[in-house]
């Protein structure tokens, strides 16, 4: 079985933590990812940095830039990663924007990251047509999980559909907004979760965007199989203190 | 073959709609209207009237006698330099206004570089009453200080990009950032044929205008709608799109592009995109853009910050990579030379980024008979910083 598929399986209340790789050292990346294990985190999602990053507000859009100015590439990340599954157990995901992948080409990408003990990827500029007509076969060939994003606006027919293209779950987005701000459970929120709850998907589902705080991470828990943070753990670390940061970071979630 | 966009959105290889989840009802939405929306004919009706009362179209197809005897060839100029506001900038912005209206939008943002798209943008939201955000790069707020204050005279809130290189690339990030942030009451109008499907459509149909007007001046005036070749300079490439539409299938026209060589192709501080670019996917959609092998986008160079740009829309792409239309690259000199020749020859003082386009005519040769048109997209005023400095002046 997929180390997704188990954890989803073996726990609730996952919490999923989002960093930048190549920041705040360009070699930070594994390092990180042992200690977020340690500390606790269930999943990781890892970003491979872009020069222009739509979906992000100026938190990770200056890690981003901070990681690529120290030289950070793709083909570098997976050196970086080589020893992965000796250091770290969790599943691990990447998450990156479309044309780095372009460039090193989708079939190699696939490759490499079932090398290193990838499990899969969220690509947010990656529409899903593009997806199923070219790249769900090279994917799925590599047992890779293509994690993709619904937000409130997403209709409900789409959200149908986003479910039988997934196969790790489904990234529900909170908040119509670039990545780094804060959650605001209003009434219109509380329905859209519950109008996903609703749905029964076929997918675990993990809620992400504006979560900074055990509140914020015990509402996404409430309806859905956990929460995703990752602007408010990229302002957190430390670089004189990484481990330290980290933990003490960790710590008001596993209270 | 079809040099225009399927039902898929895509040119041949180029285009699509490459933009998150938070982007997709909008996009959709424009997808799923703007046909139907500028076909109907209160709108036609509405957008041709704007342009000829408010935009003063017709803009003159003008034959320029010395220039024509100093390149042997019948050389017509179109001139939306004359256009309200300064450049073809405008036939998008009303066009986009007008749709935005019929969207029950109220909130306007846009991008701009120059400042042109940007001033345009701000002259239809003041015209309709509506709310206007555009971004701009902290650099180029910088150096071009007029444009600036004409969009805040305008009423327009003009936002500085400070993020990544803080020009035009960055201008439409935080553009599209505000998008994602702001989804159900506020319109993008892109300024060139880049974005996602459908903006590279549905702009290149709006600036189509260009060359449906020249395609009838060229009949009244030399009895033949059929020029040797059309030119045009090509950043984004909104203006050339316009200029070329209406002869795209008509392959007897030769269609030259003319991009930003900067300080020379192979210098480092280029905006030559088909040159220095791979295939790839940049602001929604695939096209040509210039990259590192890690495909991360570079910071182009040009002395034209309307030029200034890693891409060029999809169809320009495919007209590129099919030989439909041929690219090409004008240096930041040559193209200064070239304005200060029209400025002295013809009396009109021409934007940078149209001076490129002039500039391509000393590097052909003619027999004397070709009619050739070359869209003269902007005038210089906005740039007389830069002439007074390489000049002297």
């Amino acid at each position: 079985m997929s180390r997704i598929k188990e954890l989803f399986q073996n726990k609730k209340n996952i919490l999923s933590i989002y960093y930048t790789a190549g920041y705040p050292g360009l070699n930070d990346t594994i390092n990180i990812a042992e200690a977020l294990e340690q500390a606790g985190a269930d999943l990781l999602e890892i970003g491979f940095p872009y020069s222009d990053p739509v979906a992000d507000g100026p938190t990770i859009q200056a890690s981003s830039k901070q990681s690529l100015d120290q030289g950070m590439t793709l083909k570098l990340l997976f050196e970086q990663l080589k020893d992965l599954r000796k250091r770290v157990s969790i599943p691990v995901l990447l998450m990156g924007y479309v044309n780095p992948v372009l460039q090193f080409g989708v079939e190699n990408f696939c490759k490499a990251c079932v090398e290193v003990g990838v499990d899969g990827c969220i690509v947010p500029d990656l529409p899903m047509v593009e997806y199923e007509e070219l790249y769900q076969t090279v994917f799925e060939e590599n047992g890779l999980s293509n994690i993709f994003l619904v937000t409130p606006q997403t209709s409900p027919e789409r959200i149908r559909k986003i479910d039988g293209l997934t196969n790790g779950f489904v990234y529900l987005i909170s908040t119509s907004a670039t990545t780094g701000q804060q959650l605001q459970v209003s009434g219109n929120t509380e329905d859209y979760f519950s109008r996903i709850v609703d749905m029964k998907l076929n997918n675990p589902t993990m809620i992400g965007f504006g979560i900074n705080s055990k509140e914020t991470f015990d509402k996404a828990c409430q309806y859905a199989n956990g929460g995703i943070i990752g602007s408010a753990f990229v302002k957190a670390l430390d670089p004189n203190d990484l481990n330290g940061s980290i933990k003490t970071f960790m710590q008001k979630f596993k209270q | 073959m079809s040099y225009f966009v399927n039902d898929k959105g895509y040119y041949g290889d180029f285009g699509g709609a490459y933009i998150p989840e938070m982007l997709y009802p909008n996009v959709e939405e424009l997808r799923q209207n703007y046909l139907k929306i500028i076909g109907d004919e209160s709108f036609q009706q509405e957008f041709h009237q704007l342009l000829k009362d408010y935009v003063g179209r017709p803009s003159p197809l003008y034959l320029a006698k010395r220039l024509s005897e100093k390149y042997n060839a019948n050389i017509f100029l179109k001139r939306e330099d004359l256009n309200h506001t300064g450049a073809h900038k405008i036939n998008n912005t009303i066009g986009q206004i007008l749709l935005a209206e019929r969207l029950g939008k109220k909130r306007i943002i846009a991008e701009t570089g120059a400042g042109q798209h940007g001033v345009a943008t701000a002259t239809v939201c003041a015209l309709r009453g509506l709310e206007c955000v555009v971004y701009m790069g902290e650099i180029d707020i910088a150096r071009q200080a007029p444009n600036v204050a004409r969009m805040k005279m305008l009423g327009a809130k003009v936002v500085p990009a400070t993020s990544g290189s803080k020009t035009l690339k960055d201008a439409t990030n935080e553009a599209m950032r505000d998008w994602i942030n702001n989804p159900v009451d506020t319109h993008y109008i892109i300024g060139s044929v880049v974005g996602p499907h459908p903006y590279p459509d549905m702009v290149a149909i709006f600036q189509s205008i260009i060359s449906e007007e020249t395609k009838k001046q060229l009949i009244e005036q030399t009895g033949n709608d059929q020029p040797d070749y059309v030119l045009a300079c090509v950043g984004g490439g909104s203006n050339a799109m316009g200029m070329f539409f209406h002869f795209i299938e008509d392959e007897k026209v030769k269609l030259i592009a003319i991009e930003a060589g900067g300080k020379g192709v192979d210098t480092g501080f280029s905006a030559a995109t088909t040159f220095l670019g791979k295939e790839g996917v940049l602001h929604g959609s695939r096209s040509i853009l210039m990259q590192t092998e890690d495909g991360q986008v570079v910071e182009p160079h040009s002395v034209s910050a309307g030029l200034d740009y890693p891409g060029i829309g999809p169809q320009h792409a495919h007209l590129f990579k099919t030989g439909r239309a041929e690219y090409v690259s004008i240096t930041d000199d040559e193209a200064l030379q070239a304005g200060l020749l029209l400025t002295q020859m013809e009396g009109i003082i021409p934007a940078i980024e149209s001076a490129h386009a002039l500039a391509y005519l000393e590097k052909m040769t003619f027999t004397g008979k070709e009619n050739v048109v070359v869209c003269l997209s902007g005038r210089g005023d906005k740039d007389m910083d830069t002439y007074m400095k390489y000049f002297n002046l």
